[in-house]
């Protein structure tokens, strides 16, 4: 099987754009990564197309009416925060497979401001716990500070951290610094997330364009290419209290176990690692599902800074979701696009320095549906 | 809120009525031990098809986890304690825990806690009442 390579990558500024479609935010992505990797849409033989808010919305084939209908085969993908990473391995998997040579990957969420869900119906909320994504995402820093006693402080530096990474990333859609005191006191949503440990709801796009090795050789593109070292994708195996509380951590350790071992390295062997900070407690507990600390010592790990721009392993030095925003379906491409970007030496400002291998990690669901979490593994060339 | 004496429709499909009597409806499997809450005729954990036994739940448990909800959906009162109790059959409930300041200095993580029941209002029922569960120290 061939390897699979990523030629063209990039991504929009997030922001909140109303008064644009979503098929229109997507061509624009698109038509930044075939500009980054110097081809067109007639070069791309399949689409992958993942969006979640409009999923019976013919997003992919909306795309092609903006920027060149090819009549190639388009898949149109939803699988919760996962869907842009679940449509990038899509891709993947066509080109490993021996179907496809050159195939396009595109990323696009609209959504509005405010908490996820609610809408019309009776509601349990309130009168039955809460069904709010802050909420969920509480309860699991909460089992962090039950099981290894993570303070209130801890999960506030996690958003200290993303917050100074997004100043220096101009496609971020805040790049404000927020000091400790200010996270802490800021309008608490859910203990112990308050407003600024949540991530920001927003418009965005991104896509990748993926490549055999042959046809990267063929087109001379080897010195702008990211070698794919892994793609995984799980589902959340069972866990012990996953009707009462959606459980990420079994599904990430999963997806993580077999993303190093498909890779043949190590969590040691990572240079930088985009993951899915939805709210800063997710971050914290991530750190330990993708094996970067030892269980238990997450805490720590925010404290010695490691895992900040300049550390051991930054992580989210784009502004993670916190900052940079995430609009669902483009989260996992945007991720994709922030490690390439690395490895090519290409991040100015907040370049992680000699970086040769990146992780990216998405994962998403939500009370009662379940959840997919998608692992890369990117190399530099 | 109020009594749970009437007629009124369950919020939830597996919170049952023995005459007057409300009850949480749950499945244990027969083949590996896992107690569900609802009523399942496969089991998720062993994969068992055909050895769910409905049973009741416990009524009784302790706080596994909690947040205090302080900004929830238009038209849900805050601040509240979202909880998500082990009861003592091994089942794992969520819940709106009453009876406790909605502050974490006073929320202590394995606190006994028992289910109690009443008729609530719930956001978007045209304030028709419904018959619901809740938390309370034990």
């Amino acid at each position: 099987m061939s390897d699979v390579y990523i030629v063209g990558v990039d991504m929009i500024r997030f922001g909140r754009f109303p008064d644009r479609t979503v098929p229109n935010l997507a061509a624009e992505a698109a038509l930044l990564a075939l500009d980054d990797a110097g081809l067109t849409i007639k070069d791309m033989q399949a689409l992958f197309c993942g969006n979640l808010g409009q999923a019976r919305g013919m997003i992919g084939q909306r795309m092609l009416a903006e920027i060149g209908q090819t009549g190639i085969p388009v898949t149109n993908v939803a699988n919760a925060c996962a869907t842009g990473a679940t449509a990038f391995r899509d891709g993947w998997m066509s080109i490993k497979a021996g179907v496809y040579d050159l195939v396009l990957a595109v990323g696009v969420e609209q959504m509005g401001k405010g908490l996820l869900g609610g809408g019309e119906g009776v509601s349990t909320e309130g009168v039955i716990g809460s069904g709010t994504m802050p909420a969920m995402f509480s309860h699991i820093g909460m089992e962090h500070t039950r099981m290894y006693g993570t303070t209130f402080a801890q999960f506030a530096r996690v958003s200290v951290k993303n917050h100074w990474h997004s100043t220096m990333n101009p496609k971020s859609m805040y790049r404000k610094e927020t000091p400790l005191q200010e996270v802490m006191a800021a309008e608490m949503i859910a203990y112990p997330n308050t407003k600024l440990m949540c991530s920001v709801n927003v418009d965005g796009s991104a896509a990748a364009v993926l490549a055999s090795e042959k046809k990267v050789k063929q087109l001379g593109l080897m010195d702008r290419a990211v070698r794919v070292r892994a793609s995984e994708l799980s589902s959340n195996p069972f866990a012990e209290r996953q009707l009462a509380m959606p459980d990420f951590s079994a599904a990430t350790r999963l997806a993580a176990k077999n993303a190093y071992e498909q890779a043949g390295i190590g969590p040691q062997d990572i240079n930088l690692v985009e993951l899915h900070d939805c709210f800063a407690t997710a971050e914290i507990v991530h750190y330990e599902n993708l094996g970067l600390c030892a269980d238990g010592d997450a805490g720590k790990l925010i404290d010695s800074g490691d895992t900040q721009l300049g550390g051991r392993v930054p992580v989210n030095v784009s502004g993670g979701l916190l900052s940079k925003g995430h609009p669902l379906g483009a989260t996992g491409i945007a991720n994709i696009y922030e490690v390439s970007t690395h490895l090519r030496g290409a991040a100015g400002e907040r370049q992680v320095e000699g970086a040769r291998l990146g992780l990216t990690h998405v994962v998403g669901g939500g009370p009662g549906m379940g959840s997919a979490c998608a692992i890369h593994v990117l190399e530099k060339v | 809120m109020g009594d749970v004496s009437g007629g009124v429709p369950p919020i939830v499909p597996f919170l049952h009525r023995d005459g007057a009597k409300p009850y949480l409806g749950g499945s244990r499997c027969e083949a590996c031990g896992h107690v569900f809450v609802g009523e399942r005729s496969v089991c998720a954990k062993c994969a068992a098809r055909d050895k769910m036994k409905a049973v009741r739940l416990a009524e009784t448990g302790k706080l596994y986890v909690y947040t205090v909800v302080k900004r929830s959906f238009p038209g849900v009162a805050v601040p509240f304690v979202d909880a998500i109790v082990d009861l003592d059959d091994g089942s794992h409930l969520k819940g709106t825990l009453e009876g406790v300041e909605p502050d974490p200095d006073h929320i202590k993580f394995n606190m006994r806690v028992k289910v109690a029941y009443r008729e609530a209002q719930p956001v978007n029922s045209g304030g028709k009442p419904y018959l619901t569960y809740y938390f309370v120290p034990a």
